[in-house]
């Protein structure tokens, strides 16, 4: 039966998560926006919280660990039929309240790091189980690569029992903070992206280094390390997933994790997008505007004309980021609609937040509302886990049955 | 005295002409308007032309310029105008989210695509140039019983709950065939359904029999049209102009109601008006004396045989007022009518898609497929991704309206963005195809011009 509602078993989560968005990160959301590279201490407190929610069972796998698809399902209830709302839902449904807090202090979240995706998508169980409750950042881009992932230039050779690892990788988010790096590294350049593997590094392993951190346009609240590695030697079985190259296969076991992780950053830009609407609801009814749903939009003014098309956008973005997580859930490939939720949610992200600055003049620019960080903060939501292009791209070939040679 | 002002907007050229009233000529401009008026009449007749363009006028109104509307059948009064009607209860929801048809969704979104892509699909572009649907067509639809869907069991249709994700489907699959067809097909529908909805017992007992023949002609299925759109610029529905006064035994209807699907030959029409200052409904029956039609060809949708309704001292007797007079009936009809249109502009949507996806792979440029260059690719995911949060959103509001929730905010949504993007989605399908796509020969210009309905028209047609 088509039902496009939040999910009513994920009601108390959602709930939970909203609360601490509207309680812990909204009365800190500007402190750290300022302090930037401060490390937000009352997210220890909350990060112990959210460990015993999720022991628990209360929080349903919510989180970066959510995206790991379960290999069994329970069929009970009203989920005989064979419809599941599950753990990639959950996911989706409690960043983008805690995204509606703050974008920034949500990816500052110890233990919530896209390497916990990383981990949680493509670990075997032994590595889970030895990964458990690590706080991991995500190494990928490097000076002179960005979406083009398949060229990094960073090594990871052999050598008994270790991996050495040298190269220099830029914008690791809680690079600093995180405990462990997950680290791309190429086994033979040669080999091209077939030979593309992800490496936990724990930190203090000898010959990684934080660098520098960046000082950045929005989501400041977030430390973006650049990392450098020199003969940095990891244990061989920190290669995530298989050490086979196998060029056939190519990058999809890399890839995968990018799967998972779109509608986790559509669910960001989704969150952050829905507090500017909230806000700008409330202070376009201050000033007399009242949006109608039922009477022609080009019969109400402008400002309500112009929220209604906003709003409508982000139904979508919204709608297509849980479209993404519930085909996960019901383990469909999903690798074009997780695009699609990122293509969408990204630019309507930025479209949303910016056109409400505008719609509350300098009441939206000044620092005395949040509605100009939003408008900083969503911007890098079009672009980390792959750029609105590289969305538009995967879109395009899958859509058009195009190679990535045909289709460049 | 107005004099002066009269005669300049007579030799004036505002006002006629697609020119806005502060358009002025300078002399030269005199000089060739009057050249172009007295070179106007022999100049048709010197080119052989005229009889063409008389035959145009005649096929578009195909009874003449404007008539009376059609003599109706003697609809048997049956049932208490007292008593409330049959209703369906709504769907129960599982509290889950899904995107799964149901079985019986399916099996009906399969029957109806394929007569939209085997019947519907080969008619459009005569249907398209003959400004209506042929009767074949029809005929066929009446077979899958499109007119009956939303009517419940109990009223000679086959829905156990309310059906408006069916509704939606089906219309989204008739309209990945062509969106002026389904409209034609649909039209019936929308007032029986609409009967169901809110009619008293007599309502539905008078009028609904003849719904569930499977055939039209004499006794069967009669053409019906729910009129609520007008000729006015900023139209809101909610306020329509057409008025309703009580009188001693029933009603006045007086206005002009615009996009009236198959006009001439419908036998019921549900009205909107204003009565007391509320948007109300009412059933009228086309022999109704002061009912006057007129072909109104517009720019799309033109298999729909569009008109415009002028009701001019209509009297209607006090039972035809379709549901509350408190403008709560009418609000609703108007919601689920433009969820019936976001559904028309998802399964357009789809054809247009499905139409550039293979051209675009196809047609050559510098050497190679076009598809291979990033600019019109991206164009192709984008009308993807637009398209499907345009279907999800509609399907949301359905979903909303199945279970029996208000629906206003998913439907206003849906609705604001299926008009935003499905027509850029339609003006997307024209350019990809360039010079290809401005001519005939391929139907992306006849989906870029019924793609400009969605958002415009109100009523018409209903899930």
């Amino acid at each position: 039966m088509i039902y496009l509602e939040d999910p009513k078993k994920l009601k108390p989560l959602v709930g939970q998560a909203h609360q601490v968005a509207m309680n812990m990160l909204r009365p800190i959301s500007r402190k750290y926006d300022r302090a930037e590279h401060a490390y937000p201490t009352e997210l220890d407190m909350l990060a112990s919280m959210i460990d015993g929610l999720s022991e628990s069972g209360a929080s349903e796998g919510a989180g970066a660990s959510g995206v790991r698809r379960e290999e069994k399902q329970e069929k009970t209830g009203p989920e005989s039929s064979g419809n599941r709302n599950g753990s990639n839902l959950a996911s989706v449904l409690s960043i983008t309240e805690m995204c509606w807090g703050d974008v920034g202090l949500l990816l500052s979240m110890p233990r919530q790091g896209l390497g916990n995706s990383a981990i949680a998508s493509v670990a075997d169980e032994e590595q889970s189980e030895r990964f458990e409750g690590v706080w991991a950042g995500m190494a990928i881009t490097e000076p002179g690569v960005g979406s083009d992932s398949a060229q990094i230039k960073t090594t990871a050779v052999l050598d008994g029992d270790e991996y050495v690892i040298n190269g220099e990788k830029i914008y690791v988010t809680s690079g600093d903070r995180a405990d462990h790096i997950v680290v791309w590294a190429t086994l033979d350049r040669e080999l091209g992206r077939a030979a593309i593997k992800s490496f936990v590094v724990p930190k203090g392993t000898p010959g990684m280094r934080v660098e520098r951190l960046e000082h950045k346009l929005g989501i400041r609240a977030s430390d973006t390390a650049a990392i450098l590695f020199e003969d940095c030697r990891v244990p061989k079985e920190n290669l995530l997933g298989s050490p086979e190259v196998d060029t056939k296969q190519g990058f999809a076991g890399a890839m995968a994790t990018f799967d998972n992780t779109r509608p986790l950053v559509a669910a960001m830009a989704v969150g952050c997008a829905r507090a500017s609407l909230d806000l700008t609801r409330e202070l376009l009814e201050q000033a007399g505007v009242r949006i109608d749903y039922d009477r022609p939009a080009h019969t109400q003014v402008a400002a309500a004309s112009k929220y209604l098309q906003l709003e409508a956008d982000w139904e979508g973005a919204k709608l297509l980021m849980m479209q993404a997580a519930w085909m996960a859930d019901n383990r469909e490939p999903n690798s074009l609609e997780a695009s699609m939720a990122k293509a969408k949610a990204g630019r309507v992200g930025s479209d949303v937040t910016l056109s409400c600055v505008e719609l509350a003049g300098m009441v939206g620019y000044s620092e005395n509302e949040l509605l100009e960080k939003w408008g900083r903060d969503s911007k890098i939501l079009d672009i980390f886990e792959g750029t609105q292009q590289i969305q538009q791209l995967i879109v395009a070939r899958r859509v058009l049955g195009l190679t990535s040679g045909q289709l460049k | 005295m107005d004099l002066p002002k009269t005669l300049t907007s007579r030799l004036g050229p505002g006002g006629k002409n697609g020119l806005a009233s502060t358009e002025k000529r300078d002399p030269i401009g005199y000089a060739v308007a009057g050249l172009g008026r007295l070179a106007a009449s022999d100049l048709l007749d010197r080119l052989g032309i005229r009889k063409q363009t008389e035959q145009v006028v005649f096929t578009t109104t195909r009874s003449g310029f404007a008539a009376l509307t059609r003599a109706s059948r003697q609809f048997a009064k049956a049932g208490s105008t007292k008593k409330p009607g049959t209703r369906v209860p709504s769907a129960e929801p599982t509290g889950l989210f899904d995107l799964t048809p149901s079985e019986d969704e399916q099996m009906l979104v399969d029957v109806v695509s394929e007569f939209a892509a085997e019947i519907v699909r080969p008619a459009a572009a005569d249907a398209d140039d003959a400004c209506a649907t042929p009767e074949e067509v029809l005929a066929a639809s009446l077979e899958i019983g499109l007119p009956i869907l939303g009517l419940p069991e109990a009223l000679g249709g086959i829905a156990e709950e309310r059906s408006a994700m069916a509704g939606t489907l089906v219309a989204e699959a008739l309209s990945k065939g062509d969106m002026g067809i389904a409209v034609a097909a649909l039209a019936p529908g929308a007032v029986a359904t609409a009967i169901g909805l809110w009619g008293t017992e007599a309502q539905q007992q008078t009028y609904l029999p003849p719904f569930s023949e499977e055939k039209s002609g004499k006794d069967g299925v009669p053409a019906a049209a729910l009129a609520l759109a007008e000729p006015t610029v900023l139209f809101d529905v909610l306020a329509p102009s057409t008025t309703a006064t009580k009188t001693a035994d029933g009603y006045e209807l007086n206005g002009v109601k615009a996009g009236v699907v198959r006009g001439a030959e419908a036998e019921l029409f549900v009205v909107g008006a204003e009565l007391d200052g509320k948007p109300v409904l009412f059933l009228l029956e086309s022999g109704a004396e002061g009912l006057r039609v007129e072909a109104d060809p517009s720019m799309g949708l033109r298999a729909a045989a569009l008109t415009t309704l002028h009701l001019d001292h209509v009297k209607v007797p006090a039972d035809a007022v379709l549901g509350e007079t408190d403008a709560s009936t009418y609000t609703e009809c108007v919601r689920l009518s433009r969820l019936a249109w976001c559904a028309l502009a998802v399964g357009t949507g789809q054809a247009v898609l499905d139409y550039v996806t293979p051209y675009v792979k196809e047609r050559e440029a510098f050497g190679e497929p076009i598809a291979h260059r990033q600019s019109v690719a991206f164009m192709v995911a984008n009308i993807a991704i637009e398209l499907q949060a345009m279907r999800l959103l509609t399907y949301k509001a359905a979903g909303q309206v199945a279970v029996g929730k208000d629906a206003a905010r998913a439907v206003g949504l849906a609705r604001k963005l299926c008009a935003e993007r499905g027509m850029g989605i339609g003006n997307d399908g024209v350019q990809l195809l360039g010079g290809h796509g401005f001519v005939k020969e391929h139907p992306v210009e006849r989906w870029y011009r019924d793609l400009r309905a969605v958002g415009i028209m109100e009523g018409a047609v209903l899930v």
